[in-house]
């Protein structure tokens, strides 16, 4: 008997979860298939049958639904509410499954499980257990699997904060891919580039927005390479907690930076459209009125990012901290 | 919003405060909030932030405003609104009406911040239960506006008369001063002479509550689908919220969400969950259509409209979304209306008499 084939598409929480849940699907036994990693055709069968109005990551998640939908037996698309008891995540996220289910016709069966560690103590392991459920394994093999899975995942975590790639991570914590050779690109800059995972990773959709900084000789820091003890802590100057996981995440390490002062400049990587940005992007601007000396920029991207109007922001952003530093300098 | 102004003006002069009325969203409101908000920011946010620049120019200092507890951001705008003004150099205070359930104690702090008449609790009760008593008035008044509109004979009756009839409340004072205005301002608009004859379809208004409370924001989308013979009914409206958010959850919001819970399961914030649950709900009393009305970029409604196109497939009831920023005009609104409502009037006709050759609604 062929294993069953679960799908995980390639896009939103995959840049975080993925290695956690292929862990965990493997253990069970069955066969994870994934869309890989972004490319027109995707984007442009996204773009064709979501809504105009979505932002381009969820235009994305459908085009890896879509490719995903033929060749699996079913798909896999969590509705990841909260885990850390504090916030939630992206409306979009909490309607996911059901945006999928209702307007991508010929979808094979979704496992659309809800994970909210509100509920109580065990509501990961009762949302895992019911997943498990779902494929008739006991609870017994749905711990094991889990077990080894969040042993991928803290390695995987462990991997992005020294500044693995998440793709090449992946392979290391799965223990596919042989370790990279130790060789640093030279760079004289380091600019936080911040952001939510699936537009700051995603290559195609940021045009490579990372390559074109190592390019540039400039050493990027992402949300997910600083450790969260360094930023979880550190509060914001605001009447209240932001409601939404990652922009509030983006909004502490913001904070965190502007203060440290470790960087040399900051880059926000925004969706057109975003619901959440609108207020993310505001208080970082706000704040940066208040360090002149790191600059600040917004990148808004969306199914229209041209790759030349983007290489000629990023250059001009690095020549000008560039030319900046160099000034500070002679100065003293 | 809308007209509820009247009755939380009175409300705010009752507990001792010199209240500033801004002039009603305009397009120059519009441009002002748009300049200085960011700019994937929702219409709502962008008219508010105009609105207190307007408000700012005439004298005030403070901002009573609602929170909220996400996941729509609107719970954070009060927050917002506070950090671009003070940026502007117009330090405001505001006092943010959270919801009660979840820091009792802060609200209570904040109603008495807000009590500068000092008032005994239960002479606070009163006044707070006599405003809430002419939103009321209000809100009946204006259902009351859209059965009449689409059957008046002479065009604009309705709309003069009602104008009449918001006047006479909003100068009530006293409990049963409303009472009797209300009285007197529903037998004004019921004058109104009617053609009861004519064939009107019933249209359903979901969405998100503040473009569909505010007619500058939904550029008085009722008033024009009333012209063209549409009896409409909003499910929304303030004192229905308020009692939702307030209290338990009304027998009403139940069947909402019972209604929704086939295709969207999950709060998702905002009125997501109630525009689906909404829209079952109306193609099961025999609407003949639903409007969604949203602000550009409104997550909770975009997941809503995802699933709305197979809402309408089940139920047979065609849908119609307005995503509405500062760039919506209404020449192109009404012309999309115009259509929407065409197609309406032929459906009935077609499903009331299956031949279809003669209809009542001849053009």
């Amino acid at each position: 008997m062929s294993k069953i084939r679960v799908g995980i598409p390639g896009a939103l929480t995959y840049y975080l979860y993925f290695p956690l849940w292929q862990r965990f699907l493997t253990e069970l036994g069955l066969e994870v298939v994934t869309s890989g990693r972004t490319t027109k055709e995707l984007l442009d069968a996204g773009v064709r049958e979501a809504l105009a109005d979505v932002c381009v990551p969820v235009k994305v998640f459908f085009g890896h639904v879509m490719a995903l939908r033929d060749k699996v037996d079913c798909l896999f698309i969590p509705r990841v509410v909260c885990l850390n008891r504090r916030t939630v995540y992206c409306p979009k996220f909490l309607g996911l499954p059901d945006m999928i289910r209702h307007s991508l016709p010929g979808c094979p069966p979704i496992i659309d499980e809800r994970m909210d560690v509100r509920e109580g103590l065990a509501a990961m392991v009762g949302a895992y257990r019911r997943i498990g459920g779902y494929f008739g394994r006991n609870l017994v093999q749905v711990l094991q699997a889990l077990a080894r899975a969040q042993v991928v995942n803290r390695r995987y975590n462990r991997l992005l904060q020294d500044g693995c790639a998440p793709q090449a991570a992946m392979a290391l914590a799965s223990g596919t891919g042989a370790p990279a050779p130790g060789r640093e690109a030279p760079a004289d800059l380091v600019f936080g580039v911040l952001g939510y995972p699936y537009a700051v990773y995603d290559d195609f959709l940021n045009t490579g927005l990372l390559s074109k900084l190592r390019q540039l000789r400039v050493r990027a820091l992402t949300m997910e390479n600083l450790a969260p003890r360094l930023w979880a802590a550190r509060g914001y100057d605001f009447s209240k907690r932001l409601f939404w996981t990652f922009s509030d995440r983006v909004v502490r390490v913001a904070n965190q930076l502007f203060e440290s002062g470790n960087v040399d400049g900051i880059i926000h990587v925004s969706v057109f459209c975003c619901g959440p940005d609108s207020i993310t992007d505001k208080m970082m601007e706000l704040k940066a009125k208040g360090h002149r000396t790191i600059p600040f920029m917004t990148l808004i991207i969306d199914e229209h990012t041209g790759e030349t109007g983007l290489t000629t922001r990023l250059e001009a952003f690095a020549d000008m901290v560039r030319r900046r530093k160099g000034a500070t300098k002679c100065s003293k | 919003m809308g007209q509820s102004y009247l009755a939380f003006e009175m409300l705010m002069n009752d507990l001792g405060h010199e209240v500033i009325v801004p002039p009603r969203p305009s397009k120059k409101t519009l441009d002002l909030g748009v300049r200085y908000a960011p700019e994937f920011a929702c219409l709502p946010l962008k008219i508010l932030l105009g609105t207190y620049l307007e408000a700012i120019a005439r004298g005030a200092d403070t901002v009573v405003t609602t929170g909220g507890v996400g996941p729509c951001r609107a719970g954070l705008y009060a927050g917002l609104h506070e950090r671009i003004l003070a940026d502007l150099g117009h330090p405001m205070r505001m006092i943010v009406l959270e919801p009660p359930r979840l820091r009792p104690l802060e609200f209570i702090r904040q109603l008495r911040m807000l009590n500068q008449a000092h008032l005994s609790w239960r002479a606070y009760w009163e006044v707070i239960k006599k405003g809430w008593g002419k939103v009321r008035a209000l809100d009946n008044l204006e259902k009351l506006s859209h059965q009449i509109r689409p059957r008046e004979r002479q065009r604009g009756d309705t709309n003069r008369a009602y104008a009449r009839a918001v006047a006479m409340v909003g100068e009530a004072y006293t409990p049963s001063d409303i009472a009797e205005a209300e009285r007197a301002a529903t037998a004004l608009l019921r004058a109104v002479p009617q053609d009861p004859d004519r064939a009107v379809v019933k249209v359903g208004i979901v969405g998100e509550i503040y473009v569909l409370l505010e007619p500058a924001a939904n550029l008085e989308i009722e008033e024009t689908l009333g012209h063209l013979g549409v009896e409409v009914e909003r499910s929304m409206f303030l004192t229905g919220w308020t009692r939702d958010n307030t209290w338990t959850l009304s027998t009403h919001g139940m069947t909402v969400k019972d209604a929704a819970q086939p295709y969207l399961p999950e709060l998702i914030g905002g009125h997501g969950r109630d525009s689906v649950g909404n829209t079952v709900l109306y193609a099961k009393r025999g609407f003949d259509g639903v409007i969604q009305l949203a602000p550009f970029s409104c997550i909770p409604e975009i997941v809503a409209r995802t699933i709305l196109p197979r809402v309408s497939r089940d139920h047979n009831i065609p849908v119609l979304t307005f995503f509405l920023d500062e760039q919506t005009a209404k020449a192109g609104m009404s012309t999309r209306l115009e259509a929407f409502v065409d197609l309406l009037k032929r459906k009935k006709q077609n499903t009331d008499s299956p031949g279809g050759a003669q209809g009542r609604y001849s053009a």
